[in-house]
């Protein structure tokens, strides 16, 4: 199955039971208050999967490595290479 | 048991306009090659380029003898990463290829170990990562950093691909399983990459990562516009929907 028919199936899935529970068809009723609580879950969840997302990518963002000794490596490699190819012929 | 001695190492050079650093990146893999032991040979594929890069690559040759460069040069109609891969895995006699970039943002340093993580837990591919790790960047600003994540996190919500880089392509695969996602893989550009490593774990191939700093010194010059962005989330949405 592709990842579209995965998120697709697991949607419809809690989606129906959501909606079984939440928007109570007459035969399976739950008390009220539970009810209640269970309408506006969907878009509680949403605000909590984007804060989720906004604290990961910015988490992230924080912790990206900056590679100055790589960088610094680099350069002198490079000097290295110039110098030893040039030695061995390489017109350049 | 002698380590690998047996194996033969493929790196495969696509290259346009690369007449500057290509001897760079060639002196770099032979001395690092010599220093691990390993047997190698670079695979350089030029795509025409106008800047002398294949004369300096046929010098190349003649410095470091033409079993370990081997030079081809590629039809310059509809080249892309996939045709010069294929194009050079026919001349490829190694059993494991590398594939980085030719413009010194991958330092073949870290191929050693790519080499002994691939034989600690007998992987398939073992993909390179900015992500993890001690892995990084050099020359990338907040809001190409930003970009980055933010396009890495999209990715991982909708594919769940197991490998924290995706579109990073300095990589380590096995001959045989390169040649397999070639034919399967269909995508361009940095989708590419990212296909390769998602149909490889369709087909069960395992991926071992590595961290590895990426030292971007192009960045000033090409920036990463509105049009690789829609391009990437149109290539990542037809991946969701059709892997």
């Amino acid at each position: 199955m592709t990842k579209l028919g995965q998120w697709l199936c697991g949607l419809a899935l809690l989606g129906s039971v959501w909606a079984a529970l939440a928007l109570a068809p007459p035969g399976l009723r739950l008390p009220g208050p539970y009810r209640q609580a269970l309408l506006p879950l969907p878009v509680y969840l949403l605000v909590a999967f984007g804060c989720y997302s906004l604290a990961t990518v910015g988490y992230r963002l924080a912790t990206f490595n900056d590679c100055e000794e790589a960088a610094a490596e680099l350069q002198e490699h490079i000097r290295a290479a110039r110098e030893d190819l040039g030695r061995r012929g390489l017109r350049f | 048991m002698a380590a690998g001695s047996a194996d033969k190492f493929s790196v495969l050079l696509p290259t346009y306009n690369e007449r500057e650093n290509l001897p760079l990146v060639v002196w770099l893999l032979a001395r690092t090659f010599q220093q691990s032991g390993n047997n190698f040979e670079i695979i350089i594929i030029d795509d025409g380029s106008p800047d002398g890069t294949q004369e300096v690559a046929k010098q190349l040759e003649k410095i470091y003898g033409s079993d370990k460069i081997v030079m081809r040069k590629t039809i310059s109609v509809l080249f892309s990463l996939g045709t010069a891969y294929i194009h050079g895995m026919k001349h490829a006699t190694g059993n494991f290829i590398v594939i980085m970039d030719a413009d010194l943002s991958h330092h073949p340093k870290f191929i050693p170990e790519f080499i002994r993580k691939q034989k600690e837990g007998d992987f398939d591919i073992v993909s390179g990562t900015r992500y993890k790790g001690n892995g990084g960047v050099y020359g990338w600003d907040l809001k190409r950093k930003l970009i980055s994540r933010g396009a890495n996190f999209i990715t991982q919500v909708l594919l769940r691909p197991g490998a924290s880089d995706l579109t990073g392509s300095f990589r380590l695969y096995r001959k045989e399983v390169l040649q397999k996602l070639m034919e399967k893989c269909v995508s361009k550009g940095y989708v590419f990459q990212m296909e390769m490593i998602v149909r490889a774990r369709q087909l069960g191939y395992t991926v071992g990562e590595v961290p590895i700093s990426f030292v971007d010194r192009v960045y000033g010059e090409s920036k990463l516009g509105g049009n690789e962005i829609v391009s990437f989330l149109k290539g990542l949405l037809t991946l969701f929907a059709t892997t």
